[in-house]
C-alpha cells in the first residue's frame, strides 16, 4: 500500500494581485509513484500554483503539506529540503560553471568549507547510471544542447533527494525523440515512488504519460479526473471553457515566388556558421512552415529576411529581384512585413503608445505626418480602426503598449503588420506564450493573408502549428533546410528525426530501444 | 652590472604594485558574484586615510590595516544599499561612489596632510631572502607585501575548492541558479561587496603604511581605476592580476627612476605611461578575447537581481 501513500497535499490556496485572483481555492493531492498532469491555458495559474509550492509565492489562504507535514510559506529553501524539486522552463543553470558544480551548489550547508568533490562525483555518477541521465559532469553546461540541460536539471533535483518533481512545460524545448526519452526517464522515477507533477498544456503528452489531470481555469479547478477516463478533446474543453475554435484549412494555390534565398551563407564573429548554404522558395498565397529545435539558425534567417543582416555569400531575392544591400528599411518597402520574436523587445516599444506602434513603420508617410510634424488625431483615429478590426484589448489609443497582455501585444504587432497588406510575411514563433484563443486568433489572420495573396514564411518550434497552417513544410537543422513536405504526405516522427539530424535521430532510437 | 640595475627595478616593482594587487583582487571579488563596483578609487583612498588615522591614533600599524579594510567596506556597502536593494545602475553608483569617496578623503585628510604615523617597515625574511636575486626581489619588503603573495592562491582555493567560493560563483553568473538551489543571491552578492571591498582597503592601507608613511590627499593616484583595468586584463584570474599588477607597478617605478635621473623626457610624458599601458592592456587582452566562445567574465557582471516571480 506504499503506491497509495500521499506525499502533496494543497488544500484551499488563494492567491491574489491586487483585483486579479490567480488561485481561487485551490486543492489537489498526490500520492507517492505517480504522475499527475497539471493543465491549463497561460493565466490558469498553473505557474502562481507551483511558485506556492515551491516558496516563491506565500498564498494568502490555504496551506500546503509535504509528507505530511506542513511546509513553511515563502522559502525555497524549506521546499528544497521538504523534497520539492522544480524544473522550471527556463533552465536554472549557470552556463560558465560545469554540470557537477551546477547540481551541488547549494547542497551542503554554506559554512562547511570543503567541496568534497568525489562523493558528489561518485554520488552523480551513481544517479546518471541508474536513471540513464548520461551526460559528462565536467562538461560546462554552456557545451550541452538543450536536451542535455535537461537531464542536468533532473539530475539536480535528485542529487537533493527529491520526491516531488516539478516539471514546467518540460518539452516545449525538446525535439519529439528527446521528448519520448525525457518521458521514458520520467515512468522510471515515478515506477522507483517518485512523484511527479507534469504542468503542460500538450494534451497528447498528458494522455500518454500521466496517471491523472487536473485542469485549471481562471484559478479554479474545474476538472479532476483519471487519465484513462478521459479523453483529449474533453480536456481541451475544460481548458478553455467551451468548444475550442478550429481553424479551417484550404488547398493551396501557389502563386509567383516572392521571397527566395539561394545558398545563403552565414556565420557570426566567432566563426561558428550559423546558415550553411540555405535555399528557401516562397511563393504568392503559400504558408510555408518552417520546424525546428531553436538554435538550428532560425534566428539568422528570420534577421536576414528582416534586412537586419546580410548573406556572407549566396543570394536574397523579393519578388526575383536580388536585394544588394538589404536594410530593415528596404525590406519594409519592398513589401516584407515581420512578426518578430521578441514581442517586447523587438516587436513594440513598451514605453510607445499603442497608436505610436501602429504607425512605428511608416509614420514618415502621410497622413501620419505632414511636413515633419506626426499627425496624431490621424494617427488616433487610425489606430481605432485597427485596434477594433484586430480586436486589441487595450484601455485605447493612448495606452503604453507594455500594458497590454501578450496576445493583445502580438495582436497589436499583426494589426501593424498587416494594415500594409505586406506581400511577405514573416512570423517567428508567432504564438509563443499565447493561450488557445490568441493563438487561433494568430492563425486565422495568418490564413487570411496568405488567401489575400501574401506568402508567409512561418517559422516555429511547435509541431502541432505548423502541421495545423502551413502548406508546406521544412525542417531546420545546423543552418540547412529539410526538402519541402506538404502536411499531409508528412508524419510526425519523420520531422522529428530530421529536427535532430538524421544520424544523431538514428543513435538516439537505438538507444532508446 | 646589469642586475645591479635590474634587481632594484624589479624589487620596486613589487612594491608598487602590491597595492594594485590587493585592489585588482578586491574587485574581481566582487566581480565574480556578479557586481560590478566602479567606486575603487574612492574605497580605495578612503582606506588609506582610515588606516592613517588610526594607525597615527593608536600607534598600530596592524589596526591601521583593519580599519583600512572596514572602512573600505563600508563605503561599498553604499553601493550594495543602491545596486542590490534599490535596483540602481551599477556604473552610475560606482562612479559617483568614486567621487564621494575621494572628496571625503580630501575633506578629512587636509589637516593631517604632511603629518606622519607608524607604519610597516620592511624586513629580510629568513633563509629566502639570501636566495641570489629572487631574494632581493621578493623578500626584502614589509609584511603587507608577504601577505600579498599568500592572497592569488588562498583567492583561486576560495573561488574553486570551497562550497562558498562555488554559491559566489553561482550568484555572478546567474542568480536565478543561486535562488532555485535555495541560495539567497542578494546575500550572497551583499557577501562579495563586503569582502571585496575590504581587499580593497588593504591595498589603500598599503599606500599610507608602507609605501609612504605620511598623508597626502589623493595619493591613490589613479590606481583604484588601473586595478578594475586589471581585472579585465586578467581575464578574472588572481594569477593573472598578480602578473598584472607587478606589471604596472614596474612601469610606475621605472617611470619614477627615470624622472630622478634626469632624463630629457618630459616628466608628463612618464606620468601618463602607466594609463597609457592600461589602455594598451585592455585593447590587447580585447582583441585576444574576442570570438573566443568563452567569455571570462561572469555571466551575470552588472545585471541586477529583479524580484522572483
Amino acid at each position: 500500500m506504499r503506491q497509495s501513500q500521499t506525499v502533496l497535499r494543497i488544500r484551499g490556496v488563494t492567491k491574489r494581485f491586487g483585483p486579479l485572483v490567480a488561485n481561487d481555492d485551490v486543492s489537489l493531492e498526490l500520492r507517492r509513484g505517480e504522475m499527475l498532469a497539471l493543465l491549463g491555458e497561460n493565466g490558469a495559474g498553473k505557474t502562481t500554483l507551483m511558485h506556492i509550492l515551491f516558496g516563491h509565492y506565500r498564498a494568502d489562504e490555504g496551506e500546503v503539506e509535504v509528507m505530511g507535514r506542513p511546509l513553511p510559506p515563502g522559502s525555497p529553501r524549506a521546499a528544497l529540503d521538504a523534497g520539492v524539486g522544480m524544473v522550471h522552463q527556463h533552465f536554472t543553470l549557470a552556463a560558465n560553471m560545469t554540470v557537477l558544480e551546477n547540481v551541488t551548489v547549494g547542497t551542503r550547508p554554506l559554512f562547511s568549507a570543503r567541496l568534497r568533490q568525489g562523493a558528489a562525483r561518485r554520488r552523480l555518477a551513481d544517479l546518471s547510471a541508474r536513471f540513464g541521465l548520461h551526460v559528462d559532469p565536467d562538461a560546462r553546461v554552456r557545451d550541452l544542447s538543450v536536451g542535455q540541460r535537461q537531464r542536468v536539471e533532473i539530475l539536480k533535483a535528485l542529487y537533493r533527494d527529491t520526491r516531488i518533481l516539478i516539471l514546467d512545460e518540460p518539452t516545449a524545448v525538446l525535439t519529439p525523440q528527446e521528448g519520448e526519452q525525457l518521458f521514458a526517464t520520467l515512468r522510471l522515477l515515478v515506477n522507483r515512488g517518485l512523484a511527479v507533477i507534469l504542468i503542460t498544456h500538450k494534451l497528447r503528452e498528458v494522455m500518454a504519460a500521466s496517471d491523472r489531470c487536473v485542469v485549471l481555469r481562471h484559478g479554479r479547478v474545474v476538472l479532476r479526473t483519471a487519465t484513462h477516463e478521459t479523453d483529449a478533446d474533453t480536456l481541451a474543453r475544460a481548458m478553455v471553457g467551451g468548444e475550442v475554435p478550429r481553424v479551417g484549412r484550404r488547398p493551396g494555390e501557389p502563386g509567383a515566388e516572392v521571397l527566395a534565398l539561394d545558398g545563403a551563407v552565414l556565420c557570426d564573429d566567432g566563426g561558428r556558421t550559423l546558415l550553411d548554404g540555405l535555399n528557401l522558395t516562397l511563393r504568392a498565397g503559400e504558408i510555408l512552415g518552417i520546424a525546428g529545435v531553436s538554435g538550428n539558425g532560425q534566428a539568422a534567417l528570420a534577421d536576414m529576411v528582416s534586412g537586419l543582416l546580410r548573406p556572407q555569400a549566396g543570394e536574397l531575392r523579393v519578388h526575383g529581384r536580388a536585394v544588394a544591400a538589404p536594410s530593415p528599411a528596404g525590406m519594409l518597402a519592398l513589401g516584407v512585413g515581420r512578426v518578430p520574436e521578441d514581442r517586447i523587445g523587438t516587436g513594440l516599444v513598451g514605453d510607445l503608445s499603442v497608436m505610436e506602434n501602429l504607425v512605428l513603420e511608416i509614420y514618415r508617410q502621410r497622413p501620419w505626418s505632414r511636413w515633419g510634424l506626426l499627425d496624431f488625431s490621424a494617427m488616433r483615429r487610425g489606430a481605432r480602426e485597427l485596434i477594433a478590426r484586430f480586436d486589441v484589448r487595450c484601455q485605447g489609443p493612448g495606452a503604453p503598449a507594455r500594458q497590454l497582455s501578450g496576445g493583445n501585444m502580438q495582436k497589436l504587432i499583426l494589426a501593424r503588420v498587416l494594415s500594409g497588406n505586406p506581400s511577405v510575411i514573416l512570423a517567428n514563433q508567432p504564438t509563443w506564450g499565447l493561450d488557445v484563443g490568441a493563438a487561433t486568433f494568430v492563425h486565422k489572420a495568418l490564413m487570411e493573408a496568405s488567401r489575400a495573396g501574401a506568402g508567409v514564411l512561418l517559422i516555429s518550434e511547435d509541431l502541432d502549428e505548423i502541421f495545423q497552417v502551413a502548406d508546406r513544410i521544412q525542417v531546420m537543422h545546423r543552418g540547412r533546410l529539410s526538402a519541402p513536405v506538404r502536411p499531409d504526405e508528412a508524419d510526425a516522427a519523420a520531422i522529428g528525426l530530421a529536427m535532430s539530424g538524421h544520424g544523431d535521430a538514428r543513435s538516439e532510437a537505438a538507444r532508446a530501444s | 652590472m646589469e642586475a645591479a640595475l635590474i634587481v632594484p627595478l624589479l624589487a620596486a616593482a613589487v612594491q608598487s604594485g602590491t597595492p594594485i594587487l590587493f585592489a585588482t583582487l578586491g574587485e574581481m571579488f566582487t566581480e565574480r558574484a556578479g557586481v560590478l563596483n566602479l567606486g575603487v578609487e574612492g574605497m580605495m583612498v578612503v582606506g588609506a586615510l582610515a588606516a592613517f588615522l588610526t594607525a597615527q591614533a593608536t600607534g598600530s600599524p596592524w589596526l591601521g590595516l583593519l580599519a583600512a579594510g572596514c572602512a573600505a567596506a563600508l563605503v561599498g556597502g553604499l553601493h550594495g544599499v543602491v545596486c542590490l536593494h534599490f535596483l540602481g545602475n551599477q556604473t552610475v553608483s560606482g562612479l559617483a561612489l568614486t567621487i564621494f569617496g575621494v572628496g571625503l578623503a580630501n575633506y578629512l585628510g587636509t589637516p593631517f596632510i604632511g603629518q606622519r604615523a607608524p607604519g610597516f617597515e620592511p624586513f629580510d625574511v629568513p633563509v629566502l631572502s639570501a636566495i641570489p636575486l629572487l631574494g632581493d626581489i621578493l623578500f626584502r619588503h614589509d609584511a603587507l607585501v608577504y601577505l600579498s603573495f599568500l592572497l592569488p592562491p588562498l583567492f583561486w582555493l576560495f573561488w574553486h575548492r570551497t562550497r562558498p567560493g562555488l554559491a559566489l560563483t553561482a550568484a555572478g553568473e546567474y542568480p536565478r541558479a543561486a535562488s532555485a538551489a535555495g541560495l539567497n543571491p542578494v546575500a550572497l552578492r551583499w557577501a562579495g561587496i563586503l569582502a571585496g571591498g575590504f581587499l580593497v582597503g588593504l591595498g589603500g592601507a598599503y599606500l599610507s603604511l608602507a609605501y609612504t608613511h605620511l598623508w597626502t590627499n589623493g595619493m591613490t593616484a589613479g590606481r583604484g581605476w588601473i586595478a578594475v583595468a586589471l581585472v579585465i586584463f586578467a581575464f578574472w584570474r588572481p594569477g593573472r592580476a598578480m602578473f598584472g599588477a607587478y606589471l604596472f607597478g614596474g612601469v610606475m617605478a621605472f617611470q619614477l627612476r627615470l624622472q630622478a635621473s634626469g632624463t630629457d623626457v618630459p616628466s608628463s610624458f612618464l606620468l601618463m605611461l602607466p594609463y597609457a599601458l592600461t589602455v594598451l592592456a585592455l585593447v590587447l587582452s580585447a582583441l585576444r578575447g574576442r570570438g573566443a566562445s568563452s567569455s571570462a567574465a561572469p555571466a551575470a557582471l552588472g545585471v541586477n537581481i529583479e524580484p522572483e516571480g
